[in-house]
Order: C-alpha cells, then structure tokens, then sequence
C-alpha cells in the first residue's frame, strides 16, 4: 500500500492495516505523536480500530520547541 | 496573589517558549531555574524515518508544568483550529495559543484571522490566549468573546525591541477582565519588568532567554524582573513631579 505521510509518498508493507501498525512500523507507538488521517484527527483508542487505504493522506506530528 | 487562566492558577508570572535553546540541556536548567509553569511550543510534522531523535518534551517532567501549544504556522483561522485540534489531540493540553500570522517580515498577528480562530475554539471549549497586537479595541473585543486571557505583543517577535507602545498597552490593561499577558518582543529584564509595572498580570517570552548569551541566567533574571514589576505595580509608584522634593527635613536646618 502507498500513503501519503507527512507529504511524501512512502510505499509500506502488506501487515501495515491500521493506524496502530503505521506507528509501529516507523517505532513511533512509544513517542507523542498525533494522527491525523485525510484531515481527521485520530484519537488514540482509535488507532487499532482505523485501517488505512491506499492513498490516504495522513500527518503524524508532534510537539517541538516554539514561543 | 496568583495568576489565574481560566480553571488554572499560577504562582509564576512568566510564560516561557521552548524555542531555539542552544542545547536541550541548558533549556531544561533554564526552565527550572525561571520558574515558569507555562511552557509554550508549537506542533509541526515530525520525521518519522528518526524515530530517536531526542524531543524536549522527554526532557522535561511535563506534568509539572501546564502546556500551552501555540498554533505558529498558521495563516488563517481554519489553520488556526487545526493545530490547535490536534495539539488537544495528545492528551496532554487544553490551552491554546492562538497565533495567527498576517505579514512574513514583522511576522505581526492578522487581527481577522484571530478574532475568528477565536472564536471558533472557543465553541470547542478550548482555554484560548489569543496573541494580538497592542490594539486596545481589538483586545476589548477578543474579549467580549469570552477568551481566557489576552496576549498583546510588546513590538514583533523576536525582535527584544521591548514595549514600543506603552500608552496602548496601559489602556489595554486598564480596561482588561482577563489577565493580560504581554506576549513577543521582550528584550531584556527592563522590558519584563516594565510590563509588569504597567500592570501586566504576565509576561511571555522566549528568545530573550534562549538568545542571550549565558540562558540559564537570564532566565532568572526575568523570574526576578518579573517579581520585582509586579512588586512595584501592587506597591503603587510615586507619580513623577518636574522639581525636586527633599529627602530630609527642611526643619533644624539653622546649625549649618
């Protein structure tokens, strides 16, 4: 499958399904993260239950120091 | 007496940004050493192909301090409600800084735009501090929104021009209900605790300390200008005359 995360086009593996094996994949199920897929924020009781098609557009991003 | 934000109350003053410290380590000291139990940063993609990259956040004994996400990036107040959505998203904050940009150079706040994110998180139930600039009718009205504090720039961000405008920003916070939190532009412990003695009830900042050369001392040098401004504020400063009055008494004078 192809996703689109956070703006590049990032081909995954076939046990990639759901959103909880998106963070897994990259190693991130540990990390403050937040998903956002086709502009719709998940919440984390979602991840295992939001499976993921082939093109959808998702943004992972996370806190960083700022004013 | 303490600075309250909504549900939230503070014994500290100072708001401090996490930006563009010149280590995670000497943020971290500079942190503890302001006192501060605001932290503000800002939400941006991460790089998941780096899955260790050290982030602040780890750093930090987050549950110490109240988190305050700043919406920094956005354009227009739809962008606005985005981050802010999904900075509310990690679970770990329901303030918002709402920091809507209008003009790349000065990087000052669209005053539309803001008034609208605003408003719109707002009717979310976010605990929203919206920056603006020092427009005293554009304060009144982001207040008659019913937002939990207001944020007025001292003169652009980053910039440590300190406060170009004093006069606006007194009638700003003459006519504040909600604390008014002088947010951008502060330079050096003066300007702190200038702020403080107009009658802020805050200051945020952060380049002022992550820019200076030793950060961890300047950091507390604003806790302390902060202190001492609002110190002087509740204190009630003499008003200025044109001559002088004597110190010492003009009686008994004749022995000399």
């Amino acid at each position: 499958m192809e996703l689109i995360i956070n703006g590049e086009s990032i081909q995954l593996p076939d046990s990639v399904k759901t959103v909880s094996d998106l963070l897994s994949h990259f190693r991130l199920n540990h990390k403050i993260a937040i998903v956002e897929v086709n502009l719709n924020i998940i919440q984390k009781q979602e991840y295992e239950t939001t499976t993921l098609c082939n093109g959808d557009k998702v943004e992972i991003v996370h806190f960083v120091g700022g004013g | 007496m303490m600075l309250q934000i909504g549900p939230y109350q503070f014994q500290s003053r100072l708001l401090l940004g996490t930006g563009k410290y010149p280590s995670f380590d000497v943020q971290k000291e500079a942190v503890e050493v302001s006192g501060a139990e605001i932290l503000t940063f800002a939400v941006r993609r991460m790089n998941i192909f780096e899955p260790n990259q050290p982030n602040f956040l780890e750093k930090l004994e987050i549950t110490k301090y109240k988190l305050l996400p700043n919406t920094a990036g956005a354009k227009t107040a739809e962008e606005a409600v985005r981050i802010a959505r999904l900075a509310k998203a990690s679970g770990l904050c329901d303030m918002i800084k709402v920091e809507v940009i209008g003009c790349d150079k000065t990087l000052l706040p669209d005053p539309v735009e803001t008034l609208k994110a605003t408003e719109m998180l707002l009717e979310e139930g976010f605990i929203v501090l919206p920056y603006t600039s020092d427009d005293v009718v554009l304060a009144k009205r982001l207040q008659q929104l019913g937002c939990h504090a207001i944020m007025p720039g001292a003169s652009p961000i980053g910039s440590g021009q300190g406060i170009i405008n004093p006069l606006n920003l007194s009638l700003i916070i003459e006519q504040a209900t909600v604390p008014v939190i002088v947010d951008a532009g502060i330079g050096s412990p003066a300007d702190a605790a200038l702020a403080m003695e107009l009658g802020a009830d805050g200051v945020l900042l952060n380049t002022a300390v992550a820019g200076a050369a030793d950060p961890v001392k300047m950091a507390k040098a604003m806790k302390l200008a902060i202190e001492a401004g609002r110190l002087g504020y509740e204190a009630g400063r003499i008003p200025k005359k044109r001559y002088a009055t004597a110190s010492s008494p003009m009686e008994g004078m004749s022995i000399v």
